[in-house]
């Protein structure tokens, strides 16, 4: 199988070029584009990505495949191209490439950071922990699984065009996260810090970031629940 | 908190609902408008002026004209911002972008008084 990897060394090329590798598939499997990638690094050591868990779990893995932002490592080749065509691997969009496809992801953390992604509680603590209903823990469910992979904001329009002002769907996700946690209390000021035409308004529904998750989460929907929260704060 | 000196109201909710409400009032003007063509299929000159300098008609279209121009600029400014920044037109990002948006406003303004003096001018 053909499989055409994005090659870039800022420091030493001109342009970027797409390198193409014929990879040995093994019969009758079918391989998660991580160990395609793996196999193509066997010819070509100098491939350079980034990649730990290779089980969905770490997020180092994002990059566009085909067109389509994922985590290589459970993105079956079956999925990711159709039968007898090339496999086309390049770094996540819009962010800056450091090498071939590992990209600088310092503003996507930056904007993470802005959400205050830690619980914030004034009152006094309890002697254990603070506890939480079933019912209360449940409005967590989709969101605390995010796993910082970037292949949503990075498939963001809204991110690619202002990634220093919008705060992206990852980010977004987050910052829900806490307003939605009933053990924290800093939501009016959580909100206060969101409600400029930048940083939640950006989002204009493209929903992409929800066509591209691979834990299957749903940014769109908790930015349009914090979008009510800052609309029934400010009227 | 990102600030910015252009946006209308510098607050993302106060745009958002701004944009909303407008769109409202823009989409039951344009019904009454198309309206008043099925209610009267033979309309004339006389017809038209008359129902236009009504006072009901005259405030809503005043009331309309502004929502137009609210509606108008927030979403010339966010296109804009889109699109007028470094990725897209580089080096000539903050001059291209002040010059569209000062060149939009000029216009904006423009019809905002020309439509106010259309419906209340003597
Ligand atoms: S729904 Fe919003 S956050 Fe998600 S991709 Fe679209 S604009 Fe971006
Ligand atoms: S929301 Fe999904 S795509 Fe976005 S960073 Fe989290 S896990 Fe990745
Ligand atoms: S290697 Fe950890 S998510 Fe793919």
């Amino acid at each position: 199988m053909l499989v055409s990897i994005y090659r870039y060394n800022p420091e030493i090329d001109a342009k970027p070029i797409m390198q193409d590798i014929e990879v040995e598939i093994p019969e009758g499997k079918d391989l998660m584009v991580l160990d395609v990638l793996n196999l193509a690094k066997e010819k070509d050591p100098t491939i350079v990505y980034r990649r730990s868990c290779r089980e969905g779990v770490c997020g180092s893995d994002g990059m566009n495949i085909n067109g389509q932002n994922g985590l290589g490592c459970i993105t079956p080749l079956s999925e990711a191209v159709k039968p007898g065509k090339k496999l086309v691997l390049r770094p996540l969009p819009g962010l800056p490439v450091i090498r071939d496809l590992v990209v600088d992801m310092s503003i996507f953390y930056k904007q993470f950071e802005k959400v205050k992604p830690w619980l914030m509680n004034d009152t006094p603590a309890p002697a254990i922990e603070r506890l939480q209903s079933q019912e209360d823990r449940a409005k967590l469910d989709g969101l605390y699984e995010c796993i910082l992979c970037a292949c949503c904001s990075t498939a963001c329009p809204s991110f690619w065009w202002n990634p220093d002002k919008f705060i992206g769907p990852a980010g977004l996700l987050q910052a829900y996260r806490f307003l939605a946690d009933t053990r924290d209390t800093a939501a009016v000021e959580r909100l206060a810090g969101l409600d400029d035409p930048f940083s939640v308004f950006r989002c204009r529904g493209i929903m992409n970031c929800v066509s591209v998750c691979p834990k299957g989460l749903n940014p769109t929907r908790a930015i349009g629940h914090i979008r009510t929260m800052l609309v029934a704060e400010g009227t | 908190m990102v600030t910015n000196a252009t946006s209308l109201s510098s607050s993302g909710v106060s745009d958002w609902l701004i944009q909303r409400f407008s769109a409202v009032i823009l989409a039951v003007y344009t019904f009454v408008v198309l309206g008043a063509f099925i209610i009267k299929p033979d309309m004339d000159y006389n017809t038209w002026s008359t129902l236009f300098n009504s006072n009901p008609m005259r405030l809503f279209s005043l009331i309309t004209i502004f929502a137009l121009c609210g509606h108008a600029w927030i979403g010339l400014w966010t296109i804009t911002t889109d699109y007028l920044n470094v990725h897209h037109v580089g080096g000539l990002a903050t001059f291209s972008r002040l010059t569209v948006q000062a060149l939009c406003a000029l216009i904006t303004v423009t019809y905002l008084f020309w439509g106010i003096q259309i419906f209340w001018g003597s």
